[in-house]
């Protein structure tokens, strides 16, 4: 899969590092959320089948995160 | 050990319309869905009871996985499940009158760092004091116990030891579904295919129906068993779950003279490999990183994986690839699954099960019929709950998975 | 037979080979199967499951029959082994051998970006190549075949596809590739293909921006009863072996077809004066119901009810365009009427199908896809010749219940041969549903996947075998281990002395000697493998306080603090020194194995959640060679090495960090300790390595400075106490559980805080850190043993925990270990157990410190 790096342009998928859902803020008072509250914030995640706004982090060139949308069944990518 | 598969029965199913309503309706129709029907009816007589499968009935995961099964995991709580689950196979062909080629070959899991030696040591003991079969083999013992593995130490990460479990081995995934089918099937079961759940209905807390592509079905409980599409199927209900879905590749070879009697996994140098009844090798790797629903993968993963399976094996060098694949597989975060009761009335989840489904066919079938039939968790199960997440009390068995991550 | 005149072959260049042991001969250009043709040798194998005789069917890469072992390779097709001197080939029974080979074969790969990758050399294929290459773009070509030109290759007369191949080799931006195999097209045109190369094979990754695929049409078999014997094959086999090759498979031939394709073959046979006995044409209303033979193939052929004699069959039931690759990466297909096969309907916007590939041709033809059995036994009508499947396997499936095609498929076995069931899979889907009353379009294919052909394992892998499986990383103090004979052990990447054996000392010896020169006189510990990260900004401090479980607030420019990081669910994640080198400017340590996952995890918080934060960090790991000074005597070395330097306790405390030079090279000195003793961290640009360790040496010689390795490092940091992430954590231990509750702030927040309150957190009785002692001081526990309450040795037994490092001691003169230990700081002083294979060891549970408590030694 070609990865659009802002950055560098088009690059193979290996040259990244995958960080999952875009978009999910550190709480403000994490003190105030509750156990299940926080538990979602740790560990639910969008996962759709279809339109995906996720990170990536192109680990193997400018080190730089950026995000996209991506369809999780066909693979194309529209940022 | 290459004697032609046995033959199949005459008859597996039939092709039902379904009808208006069900006791219970198990959404996915994959191995863990067919054996959760056939406990249903088989241990709590309950077979008033529709299988919907949104495509070809055990077409999913079940189809395409590499067939490993084993029961040695860390925790007491998984140990127990995977061992029920174990067990049960073992009088399986039996008990459904099929012959699944189980084999209990031997599972090897080879350690590569000093670090991974002592987690296998921790893993063998926890094993042994948990009644599951477990040893520790030296590197020269490893290489009597399966010749072909090389064991010397010029290569970048060299065998340092393994832990073995004898009773491990492998089942011939697609007969194992048959196998469960026919017999639920028999019992009166639905099996119910090309019907795909669109949405649910709700009447107060409880949920009482499914929309599906062949319309509406009404059930008294609905319990979703569909690997792969289980954040799909909850996001409907708005149901959030700590699942991620990623691609998983295997692949197989040609076939081939015999060559490896047992299943060889090497979680450090990500692949796992067992040589199949008719003579293929059957290879899988780890996930590749990214979410999909596509059912294909990156080809790099494979490029580094044979480069990994040929350092482990010279012998395959010239071996041919001969069909690469892929799954979806639901991972959780503590790569354990989620089986058991929801938020809403009379809606149960079965899913997370990752990398490592098969193996748990049918004690995961096994202790959801339970749980459906009712309404609250086998003790194998209960702690695979999903309000452990907020609890915090986590299964985490990344080590024992043997998959990367 | 081999013909007089004719064919590609080079008859000035005879081969020999052998088949089976037998010497043989054939020519340059011969494939094994025509040289085997030539030779009259029609039985090539028997079937893997009925054990019939089998004879090669096809020309090309469909061959589902002529399987052979070439040397050290399983499960060639005979039409694709290219005739070579001294070639050795064994007929194979549908396995192969694995072998171990030293023959020394090459497996490189090639990467490419090119306009327009273009799949098959026929005459469609070179023609777009050309039209592309006069447009400028750069194009690569590439053909299975060891020649170009696609079905000319098979025609009795030249075709304009040779001149379109002469202008193609004009350009100096057209890459022409034979012998080379595309199989395998993903995302966004990546294509990978398999070049055959006369020293091994080489893996090409071409990266185009269009890719055009004219791969053409396989023909298919007709299906009727004892279908398979040698001597039956593809009428536009025949036609290639007879117009490329010069060899015909026989003297007298039956052609059985149901389209016009057949008519050149017949004008063909006829020309070389090959009797054709009958043709019997489905369209007439004609069939062949079955077929006659013996040990060495067909003899004849029934047609209602008449004997026609022959001792070769060629069979036509039409062409399925090979749409393999465009399928692989999500192209659709349609079932086309007209054609009776299957074409590409929808795909991805940048790649083209042209010529049979995409239906593009004219054909007459009748869809005959089963020929009635004259009895109802349908157990000699073969669909998948390689898996030795027939209909009646095909009608047991659907009797079953099955109606899908994957179902089928998987029940009968069709189609998961090494051919892929490539001439078998549409008649399959036909036969199907024919059986269960769907029509053929309605059945569809199943589902196809890469690779097209067979792909070697050593291919795939390439380079990366050996030293090159994975980079190797040394410390620029590597040369000087090596030559001083250390024994080395992986940490991830890295190769770090596990201990420095002195003539045969075992390693348990080395080991007790480096710990006790350490904690007697001098050590010395290459660490220069250590993660560091340079934090410089207005806000450091901030990026440190919100990931670290401990502030830094109170932490002075030239001073050293020890720091924990945690994940958002509060279990331990790594630790390490955070160093206050100037304003603004930080230094953090990391474990060797987390240098990068914590550089990673600094980034993703920096740069998407916390963007205003004023920080940058950098890997400095490779910049700093870092070498340890440990022991009491150790502060005689640094004096030495370091005489404008007050190394004095006052002027030089615990944690200070100094800056110094010696004999030129400039080095930064931190008091900080992982053995507990006194001892000095020295840090100098990577290049000056390899100088100051032999300083250091040489500085310490008259103290008998022993070099330890992680061995040794281990038993020290142990006897104090002291965790390493990975052993004494594994991803679900908190700071609560170490003991560290010191380290976790109470002021501030910080990632992880919360999940430290979750209730499965927080409870009492979690697994805690402890230290154990054998109740038998020479006993030592087994890292990984599990720890009961009871001396029960089998279940059930319950285990509360386990034992997480585990050494013997110099300087204790005893064994000992650290656990995590459920409940363990309210059972210190108890007994617990460590059930063993052989045994039970019991030891008492002690606090996790064992030597100088005060830290008397680390102070001084």
């Amino acid at each position: 899969m070609l990865v659009p790096c802002p950055w560098c342009g088009e690059r193979e998928d290996g040259e990244f590092k995958y960080g999952g859902a875009a978009g999910i803020a550190y709480p403000a008072q994490p003190e105030a959320a509750s156990d299940t509250e926080w538990a979602g914030y740790i560990f639910h995640r969008p996962n759709p089948k279809g339109a995906f706004q996720e990170r990536w982090y192109h680990s193997a060139g400018c080190r730089r995160w950026f995000a996209l949308t991506r369809d999780t069944v066909t693979h194309r990518i529209n940022p | 050990m290459l004697t032609e598969p046995s033959s199949h029965p005459d008859h597996l199913w039939r092709n039902p319309e379904p009808r208006r309503g069900y006791d219970v309706v198990i959404v996915g129709g994959g191995g863990h869905g067919l054996a959760t029907a056939y406990y249903l009816a088989k241990n709590h007589g309950i077979t008033n009871v529709a299988i919907l499968e949104r495509g070809w009935l055990a077409g999913g995961n079940v189809a395409r996985n590499t067939t490993i099964i084993r029961s040695n995991y860390l925790w007491d709580e998984s140990a127990a499940i995977y061992e029920q689950s174990l067990k049960l196979w073992e009088g399986l062909a039996q008990e459904l009158d099929y012959d699944i080629l189980f084999s209990q070959r031997g599972v090897l899991n080879l350690l590569h760092s000093v670090g991974d030696v002592r987690e296998g040591l921790r893993r063998v003991n926890a094993n042994r004091l948990n009644g599951i079969d477990a040893e520790w083999l030296s590197a020269e013992e490893v290489k009597a116990y399966c010749p072909i593995v090389n064991i010397s130490e010029d290569v970048r990460y060299p065998v340092l030891g393994a832990t073995l479990q004898r009773r491990g081995g492998i089942a011939k995934h697609d007969y194992v579904a048959w196998a469960y089918a026919r017999a639920a099937d028999a019992f009166g079961v639905d099996l119910v295919q090309n019907c795909e759940v669109t949405g649910f209905e709700l009447s107060g807390r409880s949920v009482t129906g499914v929309q599906t592509s062949l319309g509406r079905i009404g059930a008294g409980k609905v319990a979703l068993c569909a690997a792969g599409h289980s954040s799909v199927l909850a996001a409907m209900l708005g149901l959030e779950l700590p699942i991620q879905s990623h691609p998983l590749q295997a692949l197989v070879s040609e076939l081939l003279e015999p060559v490896l009697e047992c299943v060889v996994m090497s979680n450090a140098v990500h692949v796992y490999v067992s040589q199949a009844h008719k003579g293929e090798l059957v290879m899988g790797a780890g996930i590749d990183p990214y979410n999909s629903y596509a059912q294909r993968g990156s080809p790099q993963v494979i490029e580094y994986q044979l480069a990994a399976a040929l350092e482990l094996f010279p012998i395959f060098s010239r071996a041919h690839v001969i069909r690469t694949w892929a799954g979806i597989v639901d991972v959780s975060p503590d790569a354990s699954p989620i089986v058991g009761l929801t938020p809403i009335e009379n809606l149960y989840l079965n899913c997370g099960w990752g990398t490592g489904g098969f193996k748990a066919t049918p004690a995961s079938g096994w202790v959801y019929a339970h749980t459906i039939a009712n309404g609250s968790p086998h003790p194998l199960n209960a702690p695979f709950s999903l309000d452990r997440f907020s609890t915090g009390a986590l299964i985490d068995e990344h080590g024992a998975a043997a998959v990367a991550h | 037979m081999r013909l007089a005149s004719g064919g590609r072959i080079d008859r000035g260049r005879p081969i020999a080979f052998t088949f089976n042991d037998v010497p043989l001969e054939g020519f340059a250009g011969d494939t094994l199967a025509s040289a085997l043709l030539a030779n009259d040798l029609r039985v090539v194998t028997h079937s893997i499951t009925r054990g019939r005789p089998r004879g090669t069917f096809t020309a090309g890469i469909e061959e589902p029959n002529a399987l052979v072992q070439v040397g050290p390779e399983p499960m060639l097709r005979a039409t694709q082994v290219e005739l070579v001197d001294g070639l050795g080939a064994t007929g194979l029974k549908g396995r192969g051998r694995a072998m171990v080979t030293g023959d020394g074969a090459r497996f490189d790969k090639r990467y490419a970006h090119c306009e327009v990758l273009v799949v098959g050399a026929g005459s469609h294929g070179t023609q777009a190549a050309l039209d592309a290459a006069m447009r400028g773009d750069r194009v690569i070509l590439m053909d299975e075949q060891n020649e170009m030109g696609g079905r000319s290759l098979s025609e009795r007369s030249a075709t304009s596809t040779a001149s379109t191949l002469a202008s193609l080799r004009s350009f100096t931006e057209v890459q022409l590739l034979s012998r080379t195999t595309a199989f395998g097209l993903y995302e966004q045109n990546l294509m990978l293909a398999a070049e055959r190369r006369p020293d091994g094979q080489r893996l090409w990754q071409v990266r185009a921006k269009r890719v055009v695929l004219a791969t053409g049409a396989h023909e298919r078999p007709l299906v009727f009863a004892n279908n398979d014997r040698p001597g039956v094959m593809l009428a536009g086999a025949v036609r290639t072996y007879l117009n490329r090759y010069a060899v015909v498979p026989g003297r007298r031939a039956v052609i059985f077809t149901n389209n016009d394709s057949t008519d050149r073959l017949l004008a063909d046979l006829g020309a070389v004066g090959i009797e054709v006995a009958a043709v019997i044409d489905a369209r007439a209303g004609e069939v062949v119901g079955d077929t006659e033979g013996d040990e060495r193939g067909i003899t004849g052929v029934i047609v209602g009810g008449q004997r026609i004699g022959c001792d070769f069959l060629c069979v036509s039931g039409g062409f399925n365009p090979t749409v393999h690759l465009f399928s692989q990466v999500g192209g659709r297909l349609r079932y086309d009427e007209r054609l009776t096969g299957f074409v590409p309907d929808e795909g991805p916007a940048n790649v083209t199908v042209v010529g049979r590939a995409a239906g593009d041709f004219k054909i007459s033809v009748q869809p005959t896809w089963l020929i009635p059995s004259a009895d109802g036994d349908y157990s000699n009508h073969f669909i998948d010749l390689e898996r030795d499947v027939t209909v009646a396997d095909l009608r047991r499936a659907v009797g079953t219940g099955m109606r899908s095609v994957e179902h089928v498929k998987r029940y009968t076995t069709i189609g998961t041969g090494s051919d892929q069931g490539k001439t078998a899979g549409i008649n399959e889907a036909a036969i199907v549903g024919t059986l269960t009353g769907q029509p053929v379009g309605g059945v569809g294919t199943t589902t196809y996947r890469p690779p097209y052909v067979p792909v070697s394992f050593s291919l795939m892998a390439g380079r990366n075998r050996g030293d090159l499986f994975d980079p190797i990383r040394i410390t620029a103090i590597h040369p000087w281990h090596v030559a001083h004979r250390a024994r080395f052990e992986n940490v991830g990447q890295w190769k770090r002395p596990s201990y420095f054996p002195r003539g045969d000392e075992s390693m348990e010896a080395a080991v007790l000697r480096e710990c006790r020169a350490a904690r007697e006189g001098v050590g010395v510990m290459d660490v220069s493998t250590l993660g560091k990260i340079d934090i410089q900004g207005p806000d450091a401090l901030t990026l440190l306080n919100r990931l670290y479980t401990n502030a830094f607030d109170t932490l002075p420019v030239g001073m050293c603090r020890y720091g924990l990081l945690c994940r958002a669910d509060g279990m331990v994640f790594d630790d390490g020194v955070v160093m206050h080198l100037a304003q603004d400017h930080y230094l953090a340590t990391t474990t060797t194995g987390g240098a990068a996952a914590v550089l990673d995890w600094f980034e993703e918080w920096l740069q998407t959640e916390w963007t205003d934060l004023r920080v940058r960090c950098t890997s400095v790991t490779d910049h700093w060679a870092a070498i340890a000074v440990v022991g009491p005597r150790s502060r005689d070395v640094i004096a030495a090495l370091f005489p404008e330097t007050a190394v004095d306790t006052r002027a030089f405390p615990f944690l200070a960090i100094r800056e110094g030079e010696t004999r030129g090279i400039p080095v930064r000195l931190h008091r900080i300790t992982f053995s507990g003793e006194l001892a000095y961290e020295l840090w100098t640009p990577n290049w000056y390595g390899l100088a100051l360790w032999e300083l250091v040496m040489e500085a310490g010689k008259p103290l008998d400075i022993a070099p330890y390795g992680t061995e040794a490092m281990h038993v020290l940091r142990a006897e104090k106490g002291y965790i390493i992430v990975g052993q004494e954590t594994d991803g679900t231990i908190t700071p609560q559980d170490l003991g560290m509750s010191w380290i976790v702030s109470k002021k501030k927040d910080f990632v992880g805080k919360r999940s430290l309150r979750r209730p499965d957190t927080s409870r009492a009785d979690r697994r805690q850190l402890v230290g154990l002692l054998p109740l038998d001081g020479g006993e030592r526990l087994p890292e990984g043993a599990q720890l009961t309450l009871e001396p029960r040795n089998q279940p059930p037994v319950e285990m509360v925990g386990h034992v997480t490092s585990s050494y013997r001691s110099a300087a204790l003169d005893r064994t000992f270990a650290l656990a995590l230990l459920k409940a363990g700081r309210d059972r210190i002083g108890q007994t617990v157990y460590a059930p063993l294979q052989d045994r039970i060891v019991a030891a008492t549970v002690t606090e996790p410190i064992f030597w100088d408590r005060e830290n008397i030694r680390r102070d001084s």
